[in-house]
């Protein structure tokens, strides 16, 4: 696709005026590189955003977002997170409200059933809107990402039981400390969390022959088959389904105690009685019995295992680069893995750093998945989203309700997962609205206002066409055209 | 080239009479001549238990294996429907029955993906793709189907009910999805001409986007006439149905109804996955099953006379433990029961070859061997009822074995 004649001086001076360090030989304008990493680190360019970044230099705004907590949160942004009940309070007591509101209704009075359908709707509304205003308005960009990028990787879903009430504990005690940290670290807090621990099963998996709450429990693979396939090494890494089962019982004794975890906020606890004291043999070790430190020394082997490095290493060059990774770099960065020990924020940068991501051909060849199209179409748009139940609704129609993905393996961000031909009409459908002065923003954006924030992103033959329709079509069609459909 | 061995009885001569009955079927089987019958798929996402589906109530160790969850036997409390003497069907299909006792409804049991992987998302991808095995195959089998399928391509000649273009139906051919609900066959803002004129402008090309909102334009306009007798249809047909899968069911009979080009159709449905508390004849697997047997029934109704010229699979990606957990639930296993309702079904018969579930016929140990390889059942479908040539077959379902199943699931 051509590039806007337009903006091209505006480009080239800017290129010239804030010649940052050089990264890999590249033919892309530091216009196109800076929509790159806002629509790559982040969830899209806001208005202004692709100046500031040329200005600052490609190079520095990588570096500067790989360091979050240098970027203060704006007062705004942290006074509404303030507001929100749910993100704010701790575990055990979010579930404590959410246990007592369904053991009301028992008794099926109806005015018990309208207090837990609140309950309930408090509880996701919050830890939604927490969610969403930080990817629309933290200058924390990758940090939302990655957050996204890991919750899909340990994926949990929030209709399954006691995990609605936990979701915002999980995202904020589990996931964010470690999004760009050490993943052994990543890895425990979620082997640990009760979010986890219940949505797989974990939470009720015993040494054969033992009676929990007076019922008679056994083994559960389940935690420990995704954990091995899904969390570290990847399903060809070959392991057995004798590795699962012993795996599965070196982590027996993993769980929660609900009531415990209500009153003191003990959110896991290592249950010896409910622990298989066997010896085992998994991944062609020999384990000695040793109660909790078994699935410790598991966690150890699996975050630095060779195959977890380059499994990981391969999903995050797709999320990333592109949905087929060049096979050079996902070895490069499974080799910084592998050097790191498994530090997130050094495999990233080896990433970001390359030259297969800031090549031409990597630029705008991902298609935006529901939540990044809603996400990045609400960016664009100038006015601050007041009420963020249209875009969880627009989430919804569109196949991606957030923390709805029923299975471990979270959603694919792959462009053959979501194009498809009734996706696209929904999306532009959800164009139209936003565009709408009825629809969510209280302002719809202005069209011209518009083409100036996204830039080099949308083509000559895109501006051409949408210049030519009339002024109240035109905001839609930017928002619903193929240019803005891909990143 | 690899052929089934019932393919391989007539080479000699497309006229031979064969032994498995009339020969009317083998005649045209070697010429892809245009056909109106249609296939639809139901995938069981997650792995539902087929030994609480079809169980074995008449083997003792079923009894024994499952002392919380397994069904009684026909006639006892809670017990399961009597099929043959031997295999009960759940309580909770009984809406199946009817056809069952028409005998247009079979199930192939101990079937499934030869691959030993227990993995939900490898096994569903070999189902999808039908290469066992193998990862790196691009496109799903429903759809290499439509791009073999003798007669007129179109957009709108396969069908996916659900939020996403699924697995089994990417790839090249022109597909179409509607999203599950009422909401997948409303007027959309492209309807409006204006709007409806400018994006088709944004999208005028070749590129694949293009191509995609091309044939959502086809599939739309399509889907929007064949429902417009739908005041009438609902008449017809009674009293408005639940949301959920008899929905879904509904809408889609109408739509084939309506639409002649749609021949493959596919839906999925969720929640098979019962690592613990599946309940017996009644609770969490009972509840997912009752909903999935109305709909198979609707569906099956509402079709009409089309019923007869339509086969529907259910299957899913591996079946569960012979043995129930600690949990009052079933782990990942590997056999499983096929389900195959039709107009041309020789129905009335659990098929497949079974030798029970004593310690010493279980996989492993643990779960049932698959004795049928679940392409053997579609590539039979495939050549009987759709009319795929050999040359069609062997794009459809690259590298199955050669040795076929023992039977015949087609009555034709």
């Amino acid at each position: 696709m051509k590039k806007p004649s337009l903006v091209l001086p505006l480009l080239l001076s800017a290129a010239l005026l804030h010649a940052g360090p050089a990264l890999a030989v590249t033919s892309a304008t530091t216009e196109q590189q800076a929509a790159h990493v806002l629509n790559r680190l982040g969830y899209g360019p806001r208005p202004g955003d692709i100046d500031v970044v040329a200005g600052m230099g490609v190079r520095r705004y990588i570096d500067s977002q790989l360091d979050p907590a240098s970027l203060a949160l704006p007062a705004a942004l942290q006074a509404r997170l303030d507001g929100l009940d749910t993100v704010n309070r701790p575990a055990g007591a979010v579930l404590g409200e959410f246990v007592a509101a369904r053991k009301e209704v028992r008794d099926e009075a109806e005015d018990a059933k309208a207090r837990r359908r609140q309950v309930n709707e408090r509880i996701s509304r919050d830890t939604a809107n927490a969610c969403l205003v930080r990817a629309l308005e933290s200058p924390r960009q990758l940090e939302e990402v990655m957050v996204d990028f890991w919750f899909n990787h340990f994926n949990v879903f929030s209709g399954k039981g006691d995990d609605r009430a936990l979701i915002a504990s999980y995202e904020r005690d589990a996931i964010r400390p470690y999004a760009m940290g050490n993943f052994r670290d990543l890895l425990g807090a979620t082997a640990k969390h009760p979010a986890m621990l219940y949505y797989l099963d974990n939470v009720q998996s015993s040494a054969a022959g033992i009676k929990a709450n007076g019922k008679p429990a056994g083994l559960n693979e389940n935690y420990a088959r995704e954990l091995m396939e899904l969390h570290t090494l990847g399903a060809d890494a070959g392991y057995s389904q004798q590795d699962v089962t012993e795996l599965a019982r070196m982590l027996t004794g993993w769980t929660y105690d609900q009531r415990r975890l209500i009153q003191d906020n003990e959110t896991f606890r290592f249950d010896a009685r409910r622990h298989d004291k066997g010896a085992k043999t998994w991944l062609g070790r020999a384990v000695a019995p040793d109660g909790q430190r078994e699935g410790e020394q598991a966690l150890d082997v699996l975050a630095v295992h060779p195959a977890t490095a380059q499994h990981i290493s391969y999903q995050l060059a797709q999320y990333f680069v592109q949905d087929a990774p060049p096979p050079a770099l996902v070895e490069r960065m499974a080799r910084s893995w592998q050097d790191s020990h498994g530090d997130i924020r050094t495999v990233l940068r080896t990433m970001f750093y390359s030259a297969e991501f800031m090549a031409p051909s990597a630029m705008r060849a991902k298609f935006k998945t529901p939540y990044r199209y809603v996400l990045s179409a609400a960016r664009a748009s100038a006015t601050p989203v007041a009420n963020l139940q249209p875009l969880l609704a627009a989430m919804n129609q569109l196949g991606m309700p957030l923390y709805g993905c029923q299975t471990p393996d979270g959603y694919k961000n792959t462009e053959s997962a979501w194009l498809n031909p009734d996706a696209l009409s929904r999306r532009i459908a959800f164009a139209s609205t936003l565009a709408s002065s009825k629809g969510p923003l209280a302002a719809p954006p202005d069209p011209g206002q518009l083409e100036t924030t996204l830039g080099g992103t949308v083509s000559g033959r895109t501006r051409d066409i949408v210049a030519s329709h009339p002024a109240p079509l035109r905001t839609a069609m930017l928002l619903g055209s193929p240019d803005f459909m891909q990143y | 080239m690899q052929r089934r061995s019932f393919l391989n009885a007539l080479s000699a001569s497309a006229a031979l009479v064969l032994p498995l009955g009339r020969s009317a079927w083998a005649a045209t089987s070697v010429d892809a001549r245009p056909t109106k019958n249609k296939l639809v798929v139901v995938m069981l996402r997650g792995a539902v238990d087929g030994l609480n589906v079809v169980a074995p109530v008449g083997d003792a160790n079923y009894a024994r294996l499952r002392p919380t969850i397994g069904l009684g036997l026909p006639g006892a409390d809670n017990g399961a429907i009597d099929l043959d003497g031997y295999f009960g069907l759940h309580p909770a299909l009984g809406a199946l029955m009817p056809l069952w006792q028409q005998k247009k409804l079979a199930f192939v049991h101990a079937s499934g993906s030869p691959d030993p992987t227990r993995s939900h998302f490898d096994a569903q991808d070999y189902m999808e793709s039908a290469t066992p095995g193998r990862k790196n195959t691009q496109d799903g089998w429903m759809n290499r189907m439509v791009g073999q399928l003798p007669g007129e391509p179109g957009a709108s000649r396969a069908l996916s009910i659900g939020a996403v273009m699924p697995r089994i139906l990417s790839g090249p051919a022109a597909a179409m999805n509607l999203p599950n609900g009422a909401s997948g066959v409303k007027a959309t803002v492209l309807d409006r001409p204006d709007v409806g004129a400018a994006f088709d402008q944004l999208y005028a090309g070749d590129s694949r986007v293009a191509r995609v909102y091309a044939d959502g334009k086809t599939a739309h306009r399509e889907v929007m006439s064949a429902l417009e007798s739908r005041e009438m249809q609902a008449a017809d047909n009674g009293a408005p149905l639940p949301n959920g899968f008899p929905d879904d069911a509904a809408r889609l009979a109408q739509l084939m109804r309506n639409d002649p080009k749609i021949q493959l159709a596919f839906v999925a449905l969720g929640g098979w996955d019962t690592h613990a508390s599946q309940g017996g004849a009644t609770g969490q697997l009972a509840n997912r099953l009752a909903p999935l047997a109305q709909g198979l029934a609707v569906l099956a109704q509402r079709l009409g006379p089309l019923f007869d010229d339509t086969t529907i699979v259910v299957m899913s990606e591996f079946g569960r433990t012979a043995r129930e957990n600690g949990n009052g639930g079933t782990d990942h296993g590997h056999g499983n029961a096929m389900w195959v309702l039709g107009g041309g079904v020789a129905g009335g018969r659990v098929l497949g070859e079974w030798a029970g579930v004593g310690d010493a016929a279980l996989n492993e140990g643990r779960d049932l061997p698959v004795t049928t390889d679940f392409r053997s059942v579609l590539a039979e479908i495939a050549e009987k009822h759709l009319r795929m040539g050999d040359k069609q077959l062997v794009r459809l379902f690259p590298a199955l074995p050669q040795k076929g199943p023992g039977f015949t699931v087609l009555r034709v």
